[in-house]
């Protein structure tokens, strides 16, 4: 009987590796409930999730609602649009306010880093992160680490490259966390103006050569350029990022072995990879998907466990 | 902690061909039969049923399922420990089929109620009956029997009853062991 060492789950910085593994032997569990002619488990039926999130989100609060009712839990959501916070509301209350109609554990996603781990430590809840801003967000990693393994056998020594927008991107951050835990190589990949300064003191290789990054690597998780947070520009146009750090598939039927591509979603179809490639059997980017439900379900199952 | 002998490896023998022969009587050549060991404990008792039905008796195409009711237990939250799930490997339908529910110690019965509410996410079955090695009888929790029993045991409260398989405890026995 083991569990994990953890009451939230803020970030894959404070996992151990058989966190890690316990989350992954569980999920795999999942995954067979989930394929089964009724995909429903009791399991969570005494527990309320509220799902709070306060930056907007569709796949990942979809893949957790649908977590949080496979597993038999009630739900409710809360989005920022309708929140009292702009009534003028501390997040504290508001929290504190919807944990007094007997919630159980709160799901967020905040557009501050560190809200997740604010929260953990003023309320009386667990806590998953969802993602927090620039920082981290853990399920993602544990899905697209998850769906590595499960597509190569193991995480363990394989070469993975992050390509794109680093500096914006708690997905690259907490991939990094991940894959590193799990014994596995990372580098990172894009323009430099999207490279956060000081990436190496993570142990992270940097390579601003997109072809020489495909060459090297096993697994290219490929990330979205996100507009929306960009307040400068950090490149001079979409055709300009497409032309250098596009990834075609003339590119990677150069090279001389067959690598696996992902994408966090939702993908800019042409920019930073070509149609041809989405919908290629290298790219695992649906599994992504699928995994993200049973990820979610072992994560939630883990955590009411602990109660 | 003492421990006290209740089936030797010989005794074993001899229920586990009774119980196969049992099986046999009810079930005739299994064609709609399917057989369900319960994870961890109840798939070893299965898989010794399957060889002695198969071996034996001679007959063919028998169909062994693991189910796993770790999901569907009702104690979840209520104990200390995090209850961790085994691998589940149900026939894709059950819908018509007659399921034999198989587990090693028939105790509470509240496992045996999980399987009940497990097996409906695989349809609805003709009938279900219920085989188990060792009926602690007195001790139930469910209005629960078993349909095919190898040996009833009175046991208290802090005693228990555990069985041995060779395959991974070196040897077929079943202990009663006071805690």
């Amino acid at each position: 009987m083991s569990e994990l060492s953890v009451k939230h789950l803020l970030g894959i910085k404070y996992l151990t590796e058989k966190d890690i593994h316990l989350i992954f032997e569980t999920a795999a569990q999942f995954k067979e409930v989930i394929n089964r002619p009724i995909k429903k488990v009791p399991s969570l039926r005494d527990i309320t999730i509220a799902n709070l999130f306060f930056e907007n989100s569709t796949r990942t609060k979809l893949s957790f609602e649908l977590a949080q009712k496979r597993l038999t839990a009630d739900v409710i959501n809360f989005s920022a649009s309708m929140s009292s916070l702009k009534k003028g509301e501390t997040l504290i209350d508001t929290v504190n306010n919807i944990l007094s109609m007997k919630v159980d554990m709160v799901v967020m996603r905040h557009s501050s880093a560190g809200a997740a781990s604010f929260l953990a430590k003023h309320v009386d809840a667990s806590i998953i992160n969802a993602g927090d801003g620039a920082h981290e967000h853990p399920t993602q990693a544990l899905l697209d680490t998850f769906s590595i393994q499960e597509r190569l056998g193991d995480v363990a020594g394989k070469k993975v490259v992050i390509i794109g927008d680093i500096l914006h991107s708690r997905v690259a951050l907490s991939n990094i966390f991940a894959l590193q835990k799990l014994g596995a190589e990372v580098r990172v990949c894009g323009p430099s103006t999207l490279i956060p300064k000081h990436i190496d003191s993570l142990g992270v290789g940097v390579e601003t050569d997109v072809n020489k990054a495909l060459e090297w690597c096993d697994v290219a998780n490929v990330l979205r350029v996100q507009f929306e947070r960009m307040s400068a520009s950090y490149f001079p146009s979409n055709r300009e990022y497409a032309a250098f750090y596009g990834i075609t598939q003339p590119m990677l039927a150069a090279l001389d072995k067959e690598i696996v591509i992902m994408h966090p979603g939702p993908i800019n179809r042409g920019v930073e990879l070509s149609s041809e490639v989405v919908d290629s059997h290298q790219s695992i980017i649906l599994d992504q998907v699928e995994n993200g439900v049973a990820i979610r379900m072992a994560v939630l199952y883990l955590l009411a466990a602990k109660k | 902690m003492s421990q006290k002998l209740l089936l030797s490896n010989e005794d074993l023998r001899i229920i586990l061909y009774r119980l196969a022969c049992q099986l046999k009587e009810t079930h005739d050549d299994f064609a709609q039969t399917l057989l369900v060991g319960l994870q961890p404990r109840g798939v070893r008792l299965a898989e010794r049923l399957v060889h002695i039905l198969t071996d034996h008796y001679k007959v063919a195409n028998l169909q062994l399922s693991k189910l796993d009711i770790t999901f569907f237990r009702d104690d979840f939250r209520r104990g200390d420990k995090v209850l961790n799930p085994n691998a589940n490997m149900m026939e894709a339908s059950i819908e018509n089929k007659r399921v034999v529910l198989i587990d090693d110690v028939l105790y509470t019965g509240r496992s045996i109620r999980s399987a009940l509410t497990a097996i409906d996410s695989y349809g609805r079955p003709a009938e279900i009956q219920l085989l188990t090695l060792i009926d602690r009888r007195f001790s139930r929790h469910l209005p629960i029997q078993p349909d095919f029993c190898g040996r009833q045991v009175d046991a208290i409260q802090n005693e228990r009853v555990v069985v041995c398989w060779e395959e991974e405890d070196n040897e077929d026995a079943v202990y009663l062991v006071n805690k």
